[in-house]
């Protein structure tokens, strides 16, 4: 059983949660994630690591309330405990010996850029990070991001903060002005990372994105979470999550992404009733 | 005294019914059933039995026991070997094992000697359980994986008095016993109540920790572990490498039977894990896993579920019994056929295109090799495509522990006759080392490692001792 420490609502439905697990807070590098399950009848899910406490021993996850695993952990508070939680899993990003970073992270995919920047900015690394959202609302670690960074751009589709658009549209700016990039870190909606993905391609910008599929294990069981990259298939759990933006097959990733699109929808109906009795 | 040729008959669940259900297909003998089938047994002065058992169990002396009606002492002389008899009693291959070397299969049927331990094993797991924990010499063992080779290496060590703790992955302990074999073939409340005697024994079973992430390897050494053994199993699925496996309803047998077995998705959405259900169901493989795979497929309710498989049904590697019940509750088995492209739609898997086979000249595994036939290929509807055909070792442990010596396959190197890998302290077992095989060869490897675990360290603890 593991302790939540801490719980904010940092935007609209979605909730940063500290947890305390010093074994995979000892551990955990940018880019890891973890697995969890809230209940004994609960699904294990895969969630990236936000941040985390080597001294104090926790791990700082933050996820959107899209379907029933994550509704069902928002209802837990402080001093509450989630049954299963364990990491870290996957490989950490490589991210020593790059001169200039730019990262660009979109929704809740700000989050698990977030130990990205950190890690590159106090390695004294140059970065450069593109963050967008909705709206302002849903644009979070904006203040966090600032103090890790070297310019920081923010974008919002209703335009309520920053560039009103998308963060591609801020990419393509930058690229055209200078592209002396040596790495582009991508992590947000598939789609994002994909528009991310063909815009650095165009100047031969390494790019890496970080894929988030269905799983059930997380340490290289199940299979479920295959992508194909660069015409071969990986386990995103184990070989990933990060990839070559360049070479992932993001079509196939969006369809596995909606492989339980129906019975999600049965799930949340039933969370639904749940929380009406 | 006349031989009784026939054996007892084991009661099961009618095909019409079971297909419909997750309930135990096997219902075991009756008190008086297992004694009339024990006494069947003629009791070598040689029993050839014991030496057909991977973990020699004293098969001659606990069936005397019942067939003497002592039901209790036929259980704790298979207990002296054999920490699991519950499960070994139902999904042991007995028939390649004690069972082919009874006397009485020369002429009639070899004696019932799995349903007889599963009997003597349930009865006594009915009964209130009188732990007994061994007296510990504090000394700590780390043992990786809660399988088979794990809980038998952990119940030894914990007999000889180590102090052994378990490191598993999943929230659940068992490994393929949970995960893996079916409810149907082994019910979860069986293997937890066996897990349950296990942890009597003083075992720590700690959940939720991957080792090679969590925790190395070399870590645990550090923190004074004494020995470690690795029994993490075979997990990693492997697929065709044929176009289309990437589509929607491709799922490897691992992760279907997880999502049943561990996660309860039969059960959705009162169990909140997912699973496709489908109509058409193609399970592609021979072996047990595929059986288990497809007969799940069927208690879902899919309607029609087919087995796919590129040799003859002789050289299916699957138990006969599994081929045997699968068949009875309706599997269709198209054999000579292989699949060389699943065929989809806006995604999804729509069918399967498949080619018929013909058997050549035998191939290194000693089975006729099965040989493409030019232009036999046909289409076959399909919504779920289930990939069956095996699994390799994880890499995530040797990936961590740099000293560890590795087959190109991924199984680790160890001494046969003690388990050791080439780093030491570091023993491992079961199909980590030997890529999928059996439950009981995996229990008799952790067997192995335990002896020669104890062996090692009681040497260096004499060694400690002042002179």
């Amino acid at each position: 059983m593991f302790e939540i420490m801490e719980k904010r609502t940092i935007g609209p439905g979605i909730i940063l949660m500290k947890v305390k697990a010093p074994l995979i807070a000892g551990k955990a590098m940018p880019g890891q994630f973890i697995m969890l399950r809230v209940s004994e009848e609960g699904e294990r899910i895969p969630l990236t690591v936000a941040d985390y406490d080597r001294g104090e021993g926790s791990i700082t996850i933050i996820f959107q309330e899209v379907g029933y695993t994550t509704k069902e952990l928002a209802r837990l508070s402080p001093g509450d405990f989630i049954r299963d939680f364990a990491g870290p899993l996957g490989m950490p990003s490589r991210l020593d010996g790059q001169g200039r970073v730019l990262c660009v992270g979109g929704g809740v995919g700000i989050a698990p850029l977030f130990p990205q920047i950190k890690y590159l900015y106090n390695q004294g690394t140059d970065v450069d990070v593109i963050i967008g959202a909705r709206s302002s609302d849903y644009l979070i670690l904006v203040d966090e991001i600032r103090d890790s960074s070297s310019n920081i751009y923010l974008a919002t589709d209703d335009g309520s903060l920053g560039h009103k658009g998308f963060v591609t549209d801020i990419v393509k700016r930058l690229l055209e002005d200078d592209n002396r990039y040596d790495l582009v870190i991508a992590v947000g909606p598939l789609v994002m990372m994909r528009a991310v993905s063909s815009m650095t391609k165009e100047y031969n910008i390494p790019t890496t994105v970080s894929m988030n599929p269905i799983m059930v294990d997380g340490t290289g069981m199940c299979g479920g979470c295959r992508v194909t990259v660069g015409g071969k298939v990986y386990y995103a759990c184990v070989d990933g999550p990060d990839f070559d933006g360049h070479l992932v097959d993001f079509d196939e990733a969006i369809r596995r992404q909606q492989m339980y699109r129906e019975e999600e929808k049965e799930a949340e109906h039933n969370c639904r009733i749940l929380s009406k009795i | 005294m006349s031989l009784e040729l026939k054996r007892v008959p084991m009661a099961e669940q009618e095909p019409e019914a079971r297909k419909h259900n997750f309930d135990e297909v096997s219902l075991g003998y009756t008190l008086e059933e297992a004694i009339q089938e024990a006494k069947r047994c003629i009791q070598c002065k040689r029993p050839r039995c014991v030496a057909g058992c991977p973990v020699n169990i004293r098969i001659p002396e606990f069936i005397d026991q019942i067939a003497q009606g002592n039901i209790d002492r036929a259980a704790e002389i298979i207990k002296e070997t054999n920490n699991l008899p519950a499960i070994c009693g139902r999904v042991c291959p007995q028939e390649e094992q004690c069972e082919a070397k009874c006397i009485l299969g020369v002429k009639g049927e070899p004696i019932a000697i799995g349903r007889l331990e599963r009997f003597a094993a349930d009865y006594a797991l009915e009964k209130e359980r009188e732990s007994q924990v061994p007296v510990s010499n504090g000394i700590k063992v780390a043992i990786v994986g809660s399988g088979p080779a794990g809980l038998t290496a952990a119940a030894d060590l914990a007999k000889y008095g180590y102090e052994a703790h378990i490191f598993e992955a999943f929230h659940e302990p068992g490994g393929v016993l949970i995960y893996g074999i079916p409810e149907f073939r082994l019910p979860e409340s069986l293997v937890r109540k066996e897990i349950e005697g296990i942890k009597d024994l003083g075992v720590k079973i700690h959940t939720n920790i991957i080792i090679g992430k969590t925790i190395t390897i070399d870590e645990l050494l550090e923190q004074g572990f004494k020995a470690v053994f690795i029994g993490s199993g075979a997990g990693l699925p492997r697929f065709m490498n044929i176009p289309g496996e990437n589509l929607n309803g491709v799922y490897s047998a691992n992760e279907y039977l997880t999502r049943i077995n561990l996660m309860k998705a039969y059960d959705f959405p009162n169990n909140h894990t997912p699973i496709k259900v489908g109509s058409r169901v193609a399970v592609v493989g021979g072996g047990n896993v595929a059986m288990d795979a497809a007969r799940s497929a069927l208690r879902l309710g899919a309607e029609e579920v087919r087995i796919v498989y590129r040799r003859s049904e002789e050289e299916m590697p699957a138990r006969l019994e599994e081929i045997h019940h699968a068949r009875e509750e309706g599997i269709i088995f198209d054999t000579l056929v292989n699949p060389v492209e699943i065929i989809g739609e806006n995604g999804w898997v729509t069918g399967i295109k498949c080619i018929r086979m013909e058997l050549g000249e035998p191939d290194s595994s000693g089975r006729r090799r099965p040989i493409e036939i030019p232009g036999s290929d046909f289409i076959q509807d399909m919504d779920i495509v289930i990939m069956a055909i095996g699994t390799s070792p994880n890499p995530l442990i040797v990936s961590t522990t740099p000293d560890l010596k590795v087959h190109s396959w991924g199984g680790i190197i160890v001494d046969e006759e003690t388990g050791e890998t080439s780093k030491e302290g570091v023993y491992a077992g079961g199909d980590a080392v030997t890529g999928a095989a059996t439950v009981i060869l995996a229990m008799g490897a952790g067997k192995t490692a335990a002896k020669a675990i104890h062996e090692k360290l009681k040497v260096r603890e004499d060694q400690l001792l002042p002179l």
